[in-house]
Formats: C-alpha cells, sequence, structure tokens
C-alpha cells in the first residue's frame, strides 16, 4: 500500500525550512486527487471514498489526524458554522428581531430574545439602528437562514474604530495558534481588535496610526498563505514597521 | 494501356490524398499537439475565486461568485444551489469588432457550460442559493469554448466550490481524412474535403465520463470513438496544465 501523503510531505518540507518539523502533516490537494490510499483511511470534511483511495473533493490542505482525512479550504466565500463569532451590519428591524448582513449566502437574524438584556419590542432602535455594526456568534444555521446571538463574551455592538475586510479562508491565519498572532498584533499596537469568521475585523485604538499599523499588519498576515512560523516573522515585521 | 492510365491516375490520387505521415498542420504542429497552454489561478482579486487559461492565442479568464443568495427569489431551489454561467467575448477579442452585449452564439456557449461544469460539482450543502460563473474571452482565435471551460474548472475549485474532479476540454477537428486535436481559427475555416469539422469535448479529468460533445460539421460516426480517444489524451496534458496552475497559488 501506497502512502502518498508521506512522499509529498518529504517534498513540501524540503523545500521549505526546518522549521515545519513541529506542524501537522499538510499536502496541497485538488479536487479528484488521491490524498492517502488503503482501507485503514476514513474520509473526513471534504474527502470521500473511491475504492481504495480516499479523494480529495474540494482544493485545499489535506491533513490526517489519525485515521481520519480532511480537506481543509483555503480560498472562496464564506461558509456560516455554529459557533462561529461573525461582525455584521444591522440591515433591517423586525417585529420580532434585526436582519443582519453578514457576507454570506443567506441572511441572518438576531431574535430580541438574544440580546444580553430586555429590550422593549417599541424601543428596538434604540439598542440596534440600521446601520450598526455588532459582533455576534452564530447561534444555528438553518436552510432558512442563520440565527445569531449577542450572549457572550466579546459579543454586541461594536462602536469607534473601523472594520474592514480580509479574504475569509485567511481568518485563522489571521488568529494564529490559539489566538497567538491577533495577541500579538494586538500588544505591539495597543488596539483592541475583534475578528469575524466572515472575514470583516474590527479594529479600534488609542489614535488612527495605531489603528493604521494594526490592519497593515493584519493584511500583511493575510497575504501569506503558506508561511510556517509566521509569529516570528511577523516580530520581524513589527521592528521594521 | 487504360489500365496503365488508370493505375498512374490511382497512384497519383494517393499522392494528393495526404496521409497521416505526409499530412502538415497549418503551423506545423503534429495531429495530437496542443498549442502552447498557459494557466493562472487568482487573477481576479474581488472573485472568490479566478483563473485564466489560454490555448495559443485564445486567451479566457473566469471569475466565480458566490455561492451568494440568488435572486429572482423564483429560481431559487431549495434542495441544491444553483449553477449560472455567462460567457461572452470581449468587443476586442476578434478582428472584427464584437458588439458587446449577450447573442444568439454566448447564451449557447453560456449555458453547454453550464452543463459542461454541472456534473463535476456539488451544490447541495448550499440551497437557494447560486454560483455565478462569468467567462469573457480576452482573445479569440478558436476553442474559445473549450478554454472557458478549462478555466472555469479552476476557478470553481479555486472558489472552494465541492467538486468531484476538474473538468479538461478540448476542441477535435478533421482535417481532410485527418483527425487533429486543438484548432486553431485557420483550420477551423479549412474549406477542403468535407469542409470545417469542429468538435468541441469536456470530460471528468481522473474518469471517462464526457460532459460536452458538440459537433460543428461533419464526421463519420465509426471515427468518433478514435476522436473522444484523442480528446481523452489531450485531456491529461490539460490535466497537468491545471494542477499545476492550482497548485502553484498556495506555493507562492
Amino acid at each position: 500500500m501506497k502512502n502518498k501523503i508521506n512522499e509529498a510531505h518529504e517534498a513540501v518540507e524540503e523545500s521549505s525550512s526546518s522549521e515545519s518539523l513541529e506542524h501537522t502533516k499538510r499536502i496541497v490537494v485538488i479536487p479528484g486527487e488521491v490524498i492517502v490510499s488503503g482501507e485503514d483511511f476514513l474520509p473526513g470534511e471534504g474527502a470521500r471514498r473511491d475504492g481504495e483511495n480516499i479523494v480529495s473533493n474540494r482544493f485545499g490542505l489535506a491533513e490526517i489526524a489519525g485515521r481520519v482525512a480532511k480537506v481543509i479550504t483555503i480560498s472562496g466565500a464564506f461558509v456560516p458554522r455554529r459557533g462561529n463569532v461573525v461582525i455584521g451590519r444591522v440591515t433591517d428591524i423586525t417585529f420580532h428581531g434585526w436582519m443582519i448582513d453578514i457576507d454570506s449566502a443567506s441572511s441572518a437574524f438576531l431574535p430580541i430574545e438574544e440580546s444580553p438584556r430586555f429590550v422593549s419590542k417599541e424601543e428596538m432602535d434604540q439598542f440596534l439602528a440600521i446601520g450598526d455594526v455588532i459582533a455576534a456568534k452564530i447561534w444555528s444555521v438553518k436552510a432558512k437562514g442563520i440565527d445569531l446571538t449577542l450572549k457572550g463574551k466579546g459579543l454586541g455592538k461594536l462602536e469607534g474604530g473601523f472594520i474592514f475586510r480580509v479574504i475569509p479562508s485567511r481568518v485563522p491565519r489571521v488568529i494564529g495558534k490559539e489566538g497567538s498572532m491577533v495577541s500579538l498584533i494586538k500588544e505591539k499596537t495597543g488596539c483592541n481588535i475583534t475578528i469575524g469568521q466572515n472575514g470583516w475585523i474590527w479594529v479600534k485604538g488609542q489614535d488612527t496610526d495605531s489603528e493604521i499599523r494594526a490592519r497593515r499588519a493584519i493584511e500583511f498576515v493575510a497575504d501569506k498563505v503558506y508561511v510556517d512560523g509566521l509569529t516570528e516573522k511577523m516580530e520581524d515585521w513589527f521592528e521594521k514597521n | 494501356m487504360l489500365t496503365v492510365l488508370l493505375k498512374k491516375w490511382r497512384t497519383g490520387l494517393k499522392k494528393i490524398n495526404m496521409t497521416k505521415e505526409t499530412f502538415k498542420r497549418v503551423d506545423g504542429r503534429k495531429l495530437n499537439e496542443l498549442r502552447p497552454m498557459t494557466a493562472k489561478v487568482g487573477v481576479v482579486p474581488n472573485a472568490d475565486g479566478s483563473a485564466m487559461f489560454s490555448f495559443g492565442n485564445t486567451i479566457a479568464i473566469a471569475a466565480i461568485y458566490g455561492p451568494r443568495k440568488l435572486h429572482p427569489q423564483h429560481m431559487q431551489n431549495p434542495a441544491t444551489g444553483i449553477l449560472r454561467c455567462t460567457y461572452d467575448l470581449l468587443s476586442f477579442s476578434v478582428a472584427d469588432r464584437k458588439k458587446p452585449g449577450p447573442s444568439r452564439r454566448s447564451q449557447e456557449i453560456s449555458k453547454v457550460t453550464e452543463w459542461a461544469l454541472l456534473p463535476a460539482i456539488d451544490l447541495k450543502g448550499f440551497p437557494n442559493t447560486v454560483v455565478d460563473v462569468q467567462i469573457y474571452i480576452l482573445q479569440a482565435d478558436a476553442g474559445t469554448r473549450t478554454a472557458g471551460i478549462n478555466a472555469a474548472s479552476l476557478a470553481l475549485a479555486h472558489a472552494g466550490i465541492p467538486m468531484k474532479d476538474l473538468i479538461c476540454s478540448v476542441a477535435v477537428g478533421k482535417q481532410d481524412k485527418n483527425i487533429v486535436v486543438d484548432l486553431t481559427k485557420e483550420e477551423e475555416d479549412f474549406e477542403e474535403g468535407e469542409g470545417a469539422t469542429d468538435f468541441a469535448i469536456a470530460k471528468l479529468a481522473n474518469t471517462d465520463e464526457f460532459t460536452l460533445l458538440q459537433l460543428d460539421g461533419k464526421i463519420q460516426p465509426e471515427l468518433i470513438k478514435d476522436v473522444m480517444k484523442l480528446a481523452s489524451e489531450a485531456s491529461k496534458e490539460i490535466y497537468e496544465v491545471q494542477k499545476k496552475a492550482l497548485k502553484e497559488v498556495v506555493q507562492k
């Protein structure tokens, strides 16, 4: 039984520096490409079984964790998942809650019961008016639409600062391993940063200069797709900029 | 005397009839030789996925938007997302200026492109949405729909759309008695013998599933097998180019 991922991974390791010893085995795969062959493996997200082989269903990075082979997307539009924190803008106020634009295929709804404190139905626009920007968590994803909640740490209306957009698939890069990247940027610029999984990022700092510095730092990170030891590279970047 | 003459006439005829060995294509390519191909992924920063693909002088560019909310609402399908293709030539892509806007021809090609791409992609995970595929031809030298399908297939993969396989597409033609691959405009206007034969073919890269067979001109039914075989061989070369382009976008 040929283990294709090992061969390909060795090739990647040779081309990159020795920093990549720790990270999990990852190779770039395209749709229809065999990730690994053998009955021992199971297809995870973005993969399927085709006879002997586990075949990729999309373009991305293939990862083998134990027996499961899955493919992580590295490009494309935002696909909402339960538990994602997103940044959105209020587009409409209905009788039961707010309609929120979260830059995804289906619209999102924030029910009035999901606001952190009691809001009277008569005074809904005093809590959130049309055009307000919020950080919310996705509470459920159904065929009908997406439901949001504001109950949770760090969620709520975003005031001051500014928002900008990065490619949604690069958000994990910007956050870093266990938030290492974003906490580094926060520490170096002194800005308050909220990152939505939909690629919208809110930055608020002491002054505009530090906000712009944070934005440039985030855009620098989002530009790099396949770099190892990015946190260290970022530290160098902050010394230069 | 008569038989000798007849014999002479027959051998003469044989010399005129170009056989596989002596036949030369206008640009000196072999019968199964494709024009030089280039492919590049991620050429349109504002799209969710994009790609450029070219066969010699034919250049196609494809951009993907979505999955996004589908309007008009009556077209929404609660069971699956839908694919919507738009193909068009840019005004400056042809020798005589092409009048901008949809035409009978571009609408037809949009539709066959959609049908050619659909078997490879799976939009069940995105109900009520649409994936818009925009294909524009920057420079036309025959084989624009096939270049467009190749570009669209790359762009769909780049947009992270779930796909079973990439799609490779190539045109096969008949020049006199020879089956040739990837015609140029000059070859497409071939008027000797039976005239021009242009057979656009698209297939899944790793299996023998054909998604587009569009014949323009004449061909003998018994030759269709050879045509498909030639297209399959050419697809392998196209697939390698596509594969390289997709992998390059990550490793830069």
